[in-house]
């Protein structure tokens, strides 16, 4: 066997016990890892009518068997658990160096229990864990904690996942962030991690990562290496300029959120705002110093970038000695779109730092954006003044967006309303129908009008408004690896299927998604049978990926969510966007939906049938 | 008649001489293509992977343009590494 560590790592903060487990191999080949692996534990596991803050949640660090291995984007670790934004169980996805250096201390999951009773934080060094002490980090930001925390254990090559003040103030976007800039970043893990006390997760391991069948798999990652390297995506699109390169190819479709989605095209005639001012371009041009790989990654999509050359601070008023100056990373185009589009800030340096804040507190970005946004229509509507927010907050305001990543990230004033999401801001405002996202989660940087299969995306993501659980985009905007016109929706269901499934899989497999950018899943499928000495074929990868997206469906079913809630604010699916490329669309879901359960052999209600529980073996993990 | 032409990510260099931005205003001949321009400008065709008239995706190259159309070019994904490309890292941290 190989591929698989072949032991998991509980640990109960209640008791403070920590064992070892043989894995499941049975729940391992047909779930292979990862996402898929760690919800079937879950699911096991976590009744889904709890309180996502009570001690009963649980959370799961789950590798997957190509994690840490020579296998191009091998970097990938999932947290799985009931998430405290809005209930979903989430698979929340990172990379950088922690997944792997998990699996060298021998343990494919990390399961996490019962809450602690003052702040702790766990340290790995291969067989031996030590719950201790870390009252003297509770209130630091991420980098400080990792700092003295490598200091303190003396393994300068230690990795750590931590929360920061976000996470410890339970904001329901709060991330867990890993190697300073790596996050898991949606639903709100970050705060189940905190409700636990648990500040964070220094793992050094030395074991390494079996293979069942050497030769073959060396050629098997040789292969796949070739063909990323190949690839104008994968190998030199996302090298070059990184995700934010984005922003033009989303903004010229006519796709790209503006105002909380009250536009879709950021243009100065149109929204007194310049898409190039937070370009890739401009990113490129002015602020990127180099950019960055994951664990052995050979794509390099990683930006370290740097406020300003002349270091000036004209944004930030900070509480804590932080250095501008300094290089960090990021941001992504997802950041840029939230912190920047949504708000309609086209400040780089405001939308630099504020990213950068984010990932010292310990907070999603997209979910952050979006909220401060829809904030912003409130406050321009009148639903909102400055009583409540304590200072103006139109669209565009560069120092609002600045000081409330900041107030939200502590709750301070009305930061702490921020800190409760965009759903539950707007409905204590008695405006529901201004929250753009589905599940209660904010949606991410792409115009479901403008992209009609995103929006069956959306619509159907396990975890609520997110694009990557099936990025259609992919194929609908960027052409991979074959261009469909965004604005149709024939085809698109069956599309959203395959690439949910796929993406499953992937999840999976402990590599990075952005693979998929330029190889195929029949790609993957050599190395894994390759690494774990299982003869996987393509069918039963792609049937994993299935098996994994229902089990999630079947776990949100029993949570209480239904078919009702497969759908889209009416702003998406009755107001055509105003002006742009895009002007007069809308989403049309209904015509794509109904084939979407037929195809995934879900009923009207869209409740998998017995026979597709059945033919997934998915009958016994709910009894 | 007059077309705007915008010019994405690497291919930014090929923009004429005093083009403001990632944009230029080019006087073609009456149903002149895609094609057309990508040749005006010697934009290599294959490196115009994704092109947009008006923001709809635009699949053949033959397609004539009209008078006022805005044409958005980008190589794949935005590929290609520009001779720019990455600063040294000795400034770094």
């Amino acid at each position: 066997m190989g591929g698989w560590a072949g032991r998991l790592l509980r640990v109960n903060l209640s008791d403070g016990s920590c064992t070892v487990e043989p894995l499941r191999m049975d729940w391992a080949r047909a779930f292979i890892g990862g996402r898929g692996l760690g919800a079937r534990y879950f699911c096991a596991e976590v009744d889904p009518t709890i309180d996502p803050f009570s001690p009963h949640n649980k959370l799961i660090f789950a590798t997957g068997p190509l994690t840490g291995t020579s296998a191009s984007c091998g970097a990938r670790y999932m947290v799985i658990t009931k998430a405290p934004l809005n209930g979903t169980i989430t698979t929340s996805n990172s990379g950088g160096h922690w997944g792997p250096a998990l699996k060298f201390a021998g343990y494919d999951l990390l399961i996490i229990e019962g809450q602690a009773q003052r702040p702790v934080y766990l340290l790995i060094v291969d067989d031996q864990v030590q719950v201790r002490s870390a009252e003297h980090l509770w209130g630091k930001g991420v980098w400080e904690t990792e700092e003295r925390i490598r200091e303190e254990v003396g393994l300068p090559g230690v990795r750590i996942a931590s929360i920061g003040q976000a996470g410890e103030n339970l904001v329901r976007f709060a991330a867990i962030m890993n190697d300073l800039h790596r996050a898991a970043g949606r639903n709100g893990v970050g705060a189940v991690m905190g409700a636990k006390r648990l500040k964070a997760i220094a793992v050094w391991g030395t074991r390494g990562v079996p293979i069942a069948r050497p030769a073959e798999f060396l050629a098997a990652q040789w292969r796949f290496r070739q063909k990323l390297r190949a690839s104008p995506v994968t190998g030199e699109g996302l090298p070059g300029f990184g995700t934010a390169v984005l922003v033009h190819v989303i903004n010229e479709s006519g796709a790209l959120p503006v105002k909380n989605w009250q536009f879709a095209h950021m243009a100065p005639d149109e929204t007194g705002s310049d898409a190039e001012r937070i370009s890739g371009e401009t990113l490129k041009a002015r602020y990127t110093l180099r950019n960055k790989a994951c664990f052995a990654c050979t794509i390099a999509c990683g930006r370290v970038t740097r406020v300003s050359e002349d270091g000036r601070v004209r944004h930030a008023v900070l509480t804590s000695p932080r250095n501008w100056r300094a290089a960090e990373e990021g941001p992504e185009y997802e950041n840029i779109w939230a912190l920047g589009a949504d708000t309609n800030v086209d400040d780089m340096d405001a939308v630099l730092k504020a990213s950068f804040l984010c990932n010292d507190y310990g907070m999603d970005p997209i979910s952050f954006g979006a909220t401060l946004a829809a904030a912003m229509e409130l406050y321009e509507r009148g639903y909102l003044d400055d009583s409540v927010t304590g200072r103006p907050l139109c669209f565009g305001d560069a120092d609002a967006l600045v000081a409330f990543t900041e107030a939200t990230a502590l709750r301070r004033g009305f930061g702490d309303q921020l800190a409760e999401g965009a759903k539950r801001l707007c409905e204590r405002y008695g405006h529901p129908e201004l929250f753009m996202g589905s599940k209660g989660m904010e949606f991410p940087a792409y115009d479901a009008r403008a992209i009609q299969g995103m929006g069956l995306g959306y619509a159907t993501s396990n975890r609520g408004g997110c694009h990557l659980k099936g990025y259609s985009v992919k194929a609908e905007i960027l052409g991979v690896p074959e261009k469909l016109n965004p604005r149709t929706t024939a085809g698109k269901a069956a599309l959203q299927k395959k690439l949910q499934d796929a993406t499953s899989s992937i999840d999976a497999s402990g590599i990075c998604l952005f693979v998929s950018f330029g190889a195929e899943l029949e790609d993957l499928v050599p190395m894994l049978a390759a690494a774990t000495g299982v003869d996987y074929t393509l069918e039963e990868v792609i049937r994993a990926g299935e098996r994994i997206f229902n089990l999630e469906r079947l776990w949100l079913l029993r949570a209480g969510f239904t078919g009702a809630d497969d759908t889209l604010p009416d702003r998406l699916l009755r107001a055509p966007i105003p002006a742009g490329p895009s002007r007069g669309q809308v989403n049309r879901l209904h015509e794509m939906l109904p084939e979407y359960y037929r195809l995934r052999g879900w009923d009207e209600t869209g409740t998998p049938t017995s026979a597709k529980v059945s033919e997934l073996n998915l009958e016994e993990v709910f009894g | 008649m007059q077309v705007k032409v915008k010019l994405f990510a690497s291919l930014r260099k090929y923009l004429p001489e005093g083009a403001a931005g990632s944009q230029a205003t080019l006087e073609l001949p009456e149903g002149a293509t895609v094609r057309d321009v990508l040749k005006q400008l010697q934009v290599p065709e294959e490196m115009a992977r994704i092109v947009m008239i008006d923001g709809e995706h635009c699949p053949q190259l033959d397609q004539p343009l009209s008078e006022g159309q805005t044409l958005s070019i980008f190589p794949p994904m935005a590929g290609g590494q520009g001779e720019e490309d990455t600063r040294s890292a000795r400034d770094c941290c």
